[in-house]
């Protein structure tokens, strides 16, 4: 019972928190520093993600440079820089970051 | 054949969203295996993915659940983890401003990262169209059914593949094919260095607030760069 009173709660929190400005912005004009900031949001979100994401494991820092999902990443960082192209950068950083692990066992 | 301009805008939403799919269907699949392994039942892991919506989220309320942390723990942590739909809210607001309530609401629910990611993108390039908004119902509506399609098969059949795969490693992946286009000039790279790194000295902080404070910070840097 008390798992899905939590659901449901969580689930509206979400769609609140999406709702919120879209809700309200058409009467408030958003503040022009507001619009400013908002293009580094993706940025800077998604960049907070991602080097946790390859620099963690088991909550500890990963001390070691034969990082498997480092070097896949920073490989996928320059087909991204040089090609612009999604589908190619997730199938070549995900084919390296398998290659890596072959070539480094143990990893 | 002649489409008309709503079809057109919501077939474009699906084109755009369609290759970032590559990296949401395994996130979905290892969710579905995670929840179960936590202990939640086939029923209540699958009701979340429609529920709460929420990739992230979803993987820390499971956590939570199964350690039987307390209401208030779940929700304020996973307020926090969603803060950032708050800011793609205020993004894409001036795009939909004037829709019916009804139509707000649905985008709203429907406004993740991935669809946020794809169709704001539209929006900047084709800010007169009168019909953009059918461009994040088509791009929405395809992750949301993904999203429920691969939470099932996580649940169903993905507990087979072994997790030594690494199929979580898409996530990151998909992130950065998705923010490395994006950095135009320096200051976009200063706000994804400094966010980088801060994310990494705030790892620590409960609740993954260090993202949030990080993601901040990198904003911040990213203003005051550009204002110099």
């Amino acid at each position: 019972m008390s798992i899905w009173l939590t659901l449901i709660l969580l689930g509206g929190l979400t769609f609140l928190t999406r709702f919120s400005f879209i809700a309200v912005f058409d009467k408030v004009e958003p503040p022009r520093n507001l619009k400013r900031a908002l293009r580094f949001v993706p940025i800077a979100v998604l960049s907070a993600i991602i080097s946790p994401e390859l620099l963690f494991a088991n909550g500890q820092f990963i001390w070691d440079w034969n990082n498997p999902k480092a070097i896949a990443a920073i490989i996928a960082t320059f087909v991204a820089l040089k090609t612009r192209n999604v589908i190619l950068t997730i199938v070549v950083g995900m084919a390296s970051f398998w290659v890596i692990r072959l070539l480094l066992p143990g990893k | 054949m002649q489409l008309n301009s709503q079809t057109k805008q919501f077939l474009l939403g699906i084109r755009d969203e369609a290759p970032i799919l590559l990296g949401v269907v395994p996130f979905g699949m290892i969710y579905g295996i995670i929840a179960l392994s936590a202990g939640l039942s086939t029923f209540e892991a699958q009701n979340m993915s429609w529920i709460v919506f929420a990739g992230s989220a979803q993987f820390m309320a499971a956590k939570l659940i199964a350690e039987s942390a307390p209401l208030g723990v779940v929700l304020i942590s996973g307020f926090v983890i969603n803060l950032r739909h708050a800011l793609y809210s205020a993004t894409i607001s001036p795009y939909l401003k004037g829709l019916p309530v009804k139509w707000k609401a649905v985008l709203s629910y429907l406004l993740t990262d991935e669809a946020f990611a794809a169709s704001i993108v539209h929006f900047q390039k084709n800010e007169d169209n009168p019909n953009k908004h059918w461009h994040l119902l088509g791009s929405g509506l395809l992750l949301w059914t993904s999203w429920q399609v691969s939470t099932a098969v996580g649940i169903f059949v993905g507990a087979q593949i072994p997790s030594s795969w690494g199929l979580d490693f898409a996530l990151p992946i998909t992130f950065i094919a998705l923010v490395v286009p994006g950095l135009r000039d320096k200051h976009g790279i200063l706000a994804a260095v400094v966010s980088s790194l801060l994310a990494l000295l705030f790892f620590g902080i409960p609740f993954k607030f260090g993202m949030i404070l990080a993601s901040f910070a990198g904003i911040g840097v990213g203003l005051w760069s550009e204002s110099r």
